[in-house]
């Protein structure tokens, strides 16, 4: 089933030593992205999707961590790549941009620097060509007089076209994948719009496919295909966005999107939020995790609940086998 | 650019007058200390006296005696010693000076070279047996005495082992001008520069390894892996390079107050006559006019050694270029 899929993830666990003792920050986590796709993983801070990411990404360097299951790109096991090897694919062919463009650029060299870097890291290709091809993408994600872009500090520049600068320099080497982990969080709402614009179009004209991370969801309802949603380390629906949107099945999908703010007509008085926080890995309950914050909670939810088919989604909760699914949502305004 | 490098320049000047006061009050308008008396001498006649008073403006208001003084000082450079009488104390000092020079520059280049090699090498290996052993070289370094280790070095060098294979080709106590004898002034200053550089090499490797360390949770050193980049290549290209902004600050203050003066002690345990060496004599003698000499040209040290790490900082971090 995963044949035709570029990204096909199943099982990953990461644990990563917290207090001397290793922790499942990740757990069993499985997902597939396709060619052209874009996918988003939300949750609430610190639920896992950076640690998801880096360990996709072969990032994770923390001393003790231990990496299980299965991570297939293009049919080929990432787990366990070598570094040499991993190295070659990061860049070239899965390239990914951060949340805050102010300090993911080396402050001491030039953004054109940067990106002719990447390039050349991969490419054999003289210094002048790079520039050229620097000079190219830079335009090609809209920014002005991309020539002398190519010649500012990081600094020198704002946070809108350091985020463009960042795209450029993660499509440098066509990449079949592109993980952007909270790319518009450090922006302000109007360059947020223009930037997930500019990822949608990418699509289109480099043919990548956009693993989406993002604790946003109204960046999701806008942006995404289909949509994975983490809470504490672990999926707790995921499906197409559209369906999730129309009839999320997990009380804490439910959740997420009663509080996203509406885009038009009146705004109620208060936003309803999820009240208390997800729980730290290390003290993760053994049954379900949203457990202590979910208002259906009751006795069959301390057992931890597999992830079942729902309608177009599968989710990790026990409601739709006991035959009570959550109600359709009645806010069909949803554009995906 | 041009208008920052100008600022800086006039404040650097104003800083040297400012020193330059406050060194002549202390020494010179100092109630109840004469220095009419102490330049005539003991038991002089009246008319030397005199004399003395005239010619330093001792008799008339301060700003004109302060004025004196500098003149003396920097552009007729007749200023002479209290202790010994007729001695030029500024000709001393630009003798003594080179000395110092050779012995600072040699030790800091020697620094510089093995504790980047040594910072970088632990940094890369962090965590290891190599990390830790260099480390506990490095604290070592720093713990060593540089008079007790200056001592041994001359013990094996000088005499223990002088005849064997190993020493002999090591000179005697002293220094010998590059001009002169460029293969002498390497043989008379070598071990003198890797006594001194040893404390340095403990420190800057020490400082570099833990600056290093910081930077690999930067942001931008991720961004540089997530590039595909070589890990060689992300710490020495991205990391070192950023982490030289503190290293060189460091740099600037360490090898201002050697030049300055701050290297006494390898001075005197290796018979070079430095400006170390001067500064204390002139200290223990109380020769006032040797001392105002030699704050003068360590307070010209320091403060332009200042104004070159700024300059550097201009040119290693582009936001400081926009004054950000
Ligand atoms: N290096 C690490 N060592 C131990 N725990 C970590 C480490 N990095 C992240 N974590 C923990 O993993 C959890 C998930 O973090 P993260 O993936 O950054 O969340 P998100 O990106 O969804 O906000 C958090 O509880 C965080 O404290
Ligand atoms: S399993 Fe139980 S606690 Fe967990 S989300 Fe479903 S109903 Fe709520
Ligand atoms: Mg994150």
């Amino acid at each position: 089933m995963d044949g035709d899929m570029l990204l096909a993830v199943r099982d990953l666990t990461v644990a990563l030593p917290v207090g001397g003792r290793l922790v499942p920050i990740v757990e069993s986590v499985s997902f597939t992205l396709g060619t052209r796709e874009i996918l988003g993983i939300v949750g609430e801070s610190g639920s896992g999707k950076s640690v998801t990411s880096l360990a996709i990404m072969g990032l994770i360097d923390v001393p003790g961590a231990r990496i299980t299951g299965s991570v297939r790109f293009r049919g080929r096991e990432l787990v366990g790549l070598p570094p040499r090897a991993y190295r070659a694919l990061r860049g070239r062919e899965i390239a990914m941009i951060f949340q805050d463009p102010m300090t993911a650029f080396t402050p001491v060299y030039t953004v054109g620097r940067q990106i002719d870097e990447q390039i050349r890291a991969h490419q054999k290709i003289s210094r002048a060509d790079a520039r050229a091809r620097t000079v190219r993408l830079l335009g090609d994600m809209g920014v002005p007089d991309p020539e002398r872009v190519a010649g500012r500090y990081p600094h020198q520049l704002s946070g809108g076209l350091r985020q463009r600068a960042m795209i450029a320099m993660a499509l440098s080497c066509n990449p079949a994948l592109l993980i952007a982990d909270e790319p518009t969080t450090a922006l302000d709402v109007t360059v947020q719009a223009q930037i997930l614009d500019l990822l949608r179009v990418l699509r289109r004209d480099y043919g990548s496919s956009v693993l989406l991370i993002t604790h946003d969801m109204g960046v999701v309802a806008e942006t995404c295909d289909r949509t994975l949603v983490l809470y504490s380390g672990l999926v707790a629906e995921r499906g197409p966005t559209g369906a999730l949107f129309a009839q999320p099945a997990h009380p804490y999908t439910a959740a997420l999107l009663d509080s996203i703010p509406p885009l038009h007509g009146l705004r109620p008085a208060r936003l309803p939020s999820i009240p208390g926080s997800p729980p730290a890995p290390a003290e993760r309950p053994a049954g379900c995790p949203f457990g202590p914050r979910c208002t259906h909670v009751h006795a069959a939810c301390a057992t931890r609940p597999p992830l079942v088919a729902c309608g177009e989604q599968h989710v990790a909760c026990v409601l739709p086998t006991e035959g009570h699914p959550l109600p359709p949502r009645r806010v069909p305004e949803m554009s995906a | 650019m041009a208008l920052t490098v100008l600022r800086r320049l006039g404040q650097t000047l104003f800083v040297l007058v400012g020193i330059s006061v406050l060194v002549f009050l202390v020494f010179f308008a100092t109630p109840g200390a004469d220095p009419t008396a102490r330049i005539a001498g003991r038991n002089a006649s009246p008319e030397t006296m005199a004399r003395v008073r005239v010619e330093y403006g001792f008799d008339r208001p301060l700003p004109v005696q302060y004025a004196r003084m500098m003149e003396k000082l920097f552009v007729t450079r007749d200023l002479t010693s209290y202790v010994n009488r007729g001695q030029k104390v500024v000709p001393e000092i630009l003798e003594a000076a080179p000395v110092t020079l050779s012995l600072v520059s040699g030790a800091a280049a020697i620094w510089v070279v093995l504790s980047v090699a040594m910072g970088v090498t632990a940094a890369a290996l962090r965590g290891g047996w190599v990390d830790r052993g260099l480390m506990m070289l490095g604290l070592v370094g720093i713990s060593i005495p540089v008079f007790w280790l200056g001592q041994v070095v001359n013990l094996v060098t000088q005499s223990r082992y002088h005849d064997s294979w190993l020493f002999s080709w090591v000179p005697g106590l002293g220094y010998v001008p590059l001009t002169e004898d460029p293969l002498g002034w390497f043989r008379a200053l070598v071990l003198p520069w890797l006594t001194l550089a040893v404390l340095f090499v403990g420190i800057y490797s020490r400082v570099l390894r833990a600056d290093l360390v910081a930077v690999q949770s930067e942001d931008f050193m991720r961004t540089a892996r997530a590039k595909g980049l070589s890990p060689a290549r992300v710490l020495l290209v991205h990391g070192l390079r950023t982490s030289m902004i503190t290293f060189v600050s460091l740099f600037g203050l360490d090898f201002a107050q050697l030049v300055g003066g701050g290297a006494l002690l390898t001075e005197v345990v290796f018979g070079l006559q430095g400006v170390g060496r001067l500064t204390y004599q002139a200290l223990s003698n109380l020769d006032l006019p040797l001392i105002m000499a030699t704050v003068m040209y360590s307070a010209v040290f320091v403060v332009i050694a200042n104004a070159v790490v700024d300059m550097l900082y201009l040119i290693l971090d582009p936001r400081v270029r926009d004054g950000r």
